[in-house]
């Protein structure tokens, strides 16, 4: 364990002192540079898509293993890490082999509310686009795709095609 | 629009861990060569560690030995506080809609991070691609991705957003030169964000795509919102996100970040948390 520590120290650091951390978690997304013709004003517009589909299989819900230590319960507090987005510190309240309790009593306070230069473009971009289903693309976002369900997806046949 | 027939083709590679297949395109400079290669190759090998240190479904995983008390957060690297540090900032940002504790079905806590962890290893992977010179990348995890484009003037990556009714169509396609789009959705892997307390899963929402600067919060707030269920795209105004929210009648809303609206208050019935 201790070696995977320091060698994810070692990683980190490495990658720090190569790259830092790039542009991409501090520069504004932007969007193509395509002039879309305005359209219409406000975005949030209501398009039918497709047929619903509301058949959502019911949760398996994940059992804990426990089962481990008995002990009273035992607050920890690691060492403050410098991140990304600032100084982090969490402690940790265990009992009886099940967290109780996750504090962070030193964490950065950014808004969270990245200023996106794209915020008037993106949005029409993605708008002229709601219904063109033909559309070539580079990628596939949706909801995770797992390695099992990866050969019948979309990026999959992407990814195979090589285009 | 851009001169789609003109696009260089991307070389592409595929590898998995932790258990989602990562894609990788790339354009430029650096495609075949042994940078490119190597990087690629860090790119994996940074996300299988994190998978050593993260996974929920390993034994011996830091986090996992964390959550059963058999060591203290003070045993575990750097990475751990950092990532429990975000799981702390998306609480309290989400009015308790996302949460790294997850009650289990008989009250137990269990500690997971999952839906910290993927958005954020991806960005941080995603560093051994900054390095290549005059290349363009686009990095996907399971349909959450980075995209970059090295040369003002080459097209944007175009991102194909998965038709939550049917994986094998698309609502829309998002052109991004630099950013991240994430979606949290039930199409593959069935339901997994649910309410903590009634088990219940969100039914109004079929899926939320986030495109943002930073893939750990457009993650972030893609599962948020999803599990904000109704309340998912006022969410994401009062957050000035821009986001694409599919309802489950079909419906496609869009949320472009400039129409700051009053936050609709969330009731404390809607506390709920990933998993």
């Amino acid at each position: 364990m201790r070696r995977i520590v320091m060698w994810l120290l070692s990683t980190v650091t490495v990658v720090v002192l190569l790259f830092g951390y790039h542009t991409s978690t501090s520069g504004p997304t932007s969007a193509g540079s395509a002039v879309i013709s305005s359209g219409s004003s406000g975005v949030s517009g209501t398009l039918s898509g497709t047929n619903s589909s509301s058949g959502t299989s019911s949760s398996s819900s994940s059992t804990t293993t426990g089962s481990t230590s008995t002990a009273s319960p035992q607050t920890v507090t690691g060492d403050s890490v410098q991140t990304r987005w600032g100084p982090v510190e969490v402690q940790v309240t265990v009992a009886n082999g099940t967290i109780t309790a996750v504090n962070v009593p030193v964490y950065p306070s950014g808004n969270g509310k990245d200023e996106e230069i794209n915020a008037y473009a993106l949005p029409r971009l993605i708008q002229e686009t709601l219904d063109a289903q033909s559309a070539k693309v580079d990628m596939v976002s949706g909801a995770t795709v797992t390695s099992d369900g990866y050969l019948q997806s979309l990026q999959s046949a992407l990814d195979k095609a090589g285009v | 629009m851009t001169a789609t027939g003109l696009l260089p083709r991307p070389t592409r590679y595929v590898d998995h861990v932790m258990g989602m297949p990562i894609s990788l395109a790339l354009r430029g400079r650096h495609t075949h060569d042994h940078r490119a290669l190597e990087a690629w190759s860090e790119v994996m090998a940074d996300l299988r560690e994190v998978d050593r240190v993260f996974s929920t479904y390993r034994e011996d995983s830091f986090v996992s030995r964390l959550g059963r008390g058999e060591i203290t957060v003070a045993d575990c690297p750097p990475e751990v506080v950092e990532v429990l540090g975000l799981g702390h900032r998306a609480r309290l940002e989400s009015d308790g809609a996302f949460d790294v504790r997850r009650r289990g079905p008989d009250g137990p806590v269990t500690l997971d991070p999952s839906g910290v962890v993927k958005g954020w290893a991806v960005e941080r992977a995603s560093a051994w691609l900054h390095a290549l010179p005059e290349t363009d990348f686009c990095l996907s995890a399971g349909g959450d991705m980075v995209c970059h484009t090295d040369d003002p003037a080459s097209p944007p990556w175009r991102v194909g957003i998965e038709d939550p009714a049917d994986p094998g169509r698309l609502v829309a396609t998002v052109p991004v030169r630099q950013g991240a789009v994430a979606t949290s959705g039930s199409a593959h892997r069935g339901a997994h964000i649910v309410d903590a307390r009634t088990g219940a899963v969100p039914g109004r929402v079929a899926s939320v795509t986030v495109v943002a600067d930073s893939l750990t919060w457009a993650d972030i707030d893609a599962t948020a919102a999803y599990a904000l269920d109704r309340e998912a795209a006022a969410w994401l105004r009062s957050r000035r996100r821009t986001a694409i929210v599919v309802w489950a009648d079909g419906s496609v809303e869009l949320t472009d970040g400039t129409a700051p609206r009053q936050a609709s208050r969330l009731r404390s019935s809607d506390s709920l948390s990933h998993r």
